[in-house]
């Protein structure tokens, strides 16, 4: 079997050399101008993607798990990843805005005050945090008043 | 033995990835969600594709070489009024609700990248060449999407030909992977008990959250996004909950001006020399001649009044605003096309920006809704809306609205 590759389903073949037809005729186009920068944002995007933003937030995501396992409070997990999570989703689709990179050219065409975004999204981030710490409070509460009275 | 493939501190080892949530039925559900939801995307990219007019004029055509892509145009109507409002704000707001579906997906496929061995077959390893083209190309649009939408022009190139190129590339990516996969998809949900798969870790970690609890986990980071964008849409005080969006918060001023601005007209280099009451003239040119008119001359046609909204491409819009001004026809009927509106070729005082020429179908010209309007909710025109006059057209995409017209030439293009 080495060096020989099997063929696959034909009708696979098939469908895949049309979709690559399509995919050639507008990329020849997509790559009119600089095809060297379009083509390494595109290849670029998954292996970014792929190679650095998943294995980070993944690796920040154990962090939390095991260090909260560490002080016996795997159980709160959930309260500290979706606040987190949420905060980091929105500065992520938000960057060139909160981070005040484009602020020049967002003040003087639009009209509007580019400072706020930061603000704003520091603000979001607390409430988040500060719901989720409410919420854990909540529970540890009702968990306590649940369970009968310590022996001593 | 260190490069043995099987090696769990290798992602080629199956028992490298951990999560309990990975599986078939989690990859399913969020598939089917992308699979709805990128569909509308792509559709109502191309109808704000046609509604750009790009055939009518190489002014409107910012993919000169589109070739067979454009086979679908259609003259763009301009009824409903709103319909580009609509259309826009679907596209955008939908696009940046689905980016935590997308970034889901992916993590729960990102096992099979490091599939050894990489090809089991030939259509396997076609597949997997595609696969670069959907995962690559679908981070691109919604890269190039997101960004233009908050003026960082980053990237290289012109923001249409790159995103609507990249999005046919990207869909027969997407076309070839759905035909491929829905079946299986289907059939996972519909199975009650999980079945195995290549997904579905040998050795999972104890679970921190139900695959029910990700799926809600996933879905609130929509909602979060969906709920701080879609108000750079509405009106009002709704406008205010966009609170991270680049035209929500508020608008940029108060009274009868005080709507969302596109470019200001310091941003267009617009000063008030050349608009001053002495100095501006409106050429118009038509079958009989070319009329040169002042903004007096202007106010003393017959004036009407029409209520419509500013729809931008990057997915904010108005709310309908108080319009009054000479209707197009009119100006066409001035310079001898009394019964049958041409189209017509509008020219701004700006220097520079793409579209500071934008031609017009003569359905557009004809709609007695469209306006030179030379004031708004009953005051005259700003300099950032357009003074001393500009085009409103019903359903038109913001840009093709031409703020401080200079020249416009009716005529068939």
């Amino acid at each position: 079997m080495r060096g020989r590759l099997a063929v696959g389903s034909p009708l696979h073949i098939l469908l895949l050399s049309c979709s690559f037809a399509l995919a050639v005729y507008a990329g020849v186009r997509l790559l009119a101008g600089d095809w060297l920068g379009v083509a390494l944002w595109v290849v670029g995007a998954a292996l970014l993607h792929d190679l650095v933003l998943l294995p980070l937030y993944a690796a920040a995501d154990r962090a939390v798990v095991g260090g909260l396992g560490r002080v016996r409070r795997r159980e709160w997990t959930m309260y500290v990843r979706v606040p987190a999570a949420l905060s980091g989703l929105l500065l992520l689709v938000w960057f060139p805005l909160i981070s005040g990179r484009v602020e020049e050219r967002y003040r003087s065409g639009t009209g509007l005050p580019p400072e706020v975004f930061l603000t704003r999204w520091l603000l979001i981030t607390a409430v988040l945090f500060a719901g989720s710490a409410l919420l854990l409070t909540l529970r540890l509460r009702s968990a306590a008043k649940r369970r009968p009275p310590a022996v001593h | 033995m260190r490069d043995d493939p099987r090696d769990p501190r290798l992602p080629t080892s199956p028992g490298f990835w951990r999560s309990p949530l990975r599986g078939p039925w989690f990859t399913s559900v969020l598939g089917l969600v992308l699979l709805a939801g990128i569909t509308v995307l792509f559709v109502t990219g191309l109808l704000s594709y046609a509604a750009y007019n790009p055939n009518l004029s190489p002014v409107n055509d910012k993919t000169p070489d589109k070739g067979i892509l454009g086979f679908y145009l259609f003259a763009w109507p301009t009824d409903p009024h709103w319909l580009y409002r609509l259309n826009q704000g679907v596209h955008v707001t939908l696009g940046i609700t689905l980016i935590p579906v997308l970034l889901a997906k992916l993590w729960s496929v990102v096992p099979r990248l490091f599939t050894l061995p990489p090809a089991r077959s030939l259509a396997h390893a076609l597949e997997r060449v595609s696969l670069l083209l959907l995962v690559g190309g679908g981070l691109f649009e919604f890269v190039t999407g997101v960004l233009n939408v908050q003026l960082d022009y980053v990237f290289p190139g012109s923001f249409y030909p790159l995103h609507f190129y990249g999005a046919w590339v990207f869909f027969a990516a997407f076309v070839a992977h759905a035909l491929l996969k829905t079946p299986t998809a289907l059939r996972n949900l519909r199975r009650l008990r999980e079945e195995k798969d290549d997904l579905v870790s040998p050795r999972p970690a104890e679970p921190t959250v139900s695959r029910r609890g990700a799926l809600w986990f996933v879905g609130g980071g929509s909602l979060l996004l969906f709920a701080t964008t879609v108000g750079q849409n509405l009106g009002g005080p709704l406008r205010r909950t966009a609170l991270l969006a680049p035209h929500g918060g508020g608008d940029p001023g108060s009274g009868p001006n005080g709507f969302q601005i596109n470019k200001t007209a310091a941003y267009a280099g617009i000063g008030t020399a050349e608009t001053a009451e002495d100095a501006w003239r409106l050429v118009v040119t038509g079958r009989t001649g070319t009329v040169r008119l002042s903004r007096a001359q202007l106010a003393e046609l017959p004036l009407y009044s029409s209520a419509l909204p500013i729809a931008c491409v990057e997915g904010w819009s108005t709310p309908d605003q108080w319009w009054r001004g000479v209707r197009l026809r009119d100006l066409a009927a001035l310079v001898g096309y009394e019964d049958d509106p041409p189209d017509v070729f509008v020219e701004s005082l700006q220097r520079h920006g793409a579209f500071r020429k934008a031609a017009l179908r003569a359905n557009q010209v004809a709609d007695p809704r469209s306006l030179l309007a030379l004031s708004v909710n009953g005051e005259e025109l700003s300099p950032d809306h357009g003074h001393p006059a500009r085009i409103i057209v019903p359903a038109a995409p913001g840009v093709l609205n031409t703020k401080w017209v200079a020249r416009m030439t009716f005529g068939d293009l």
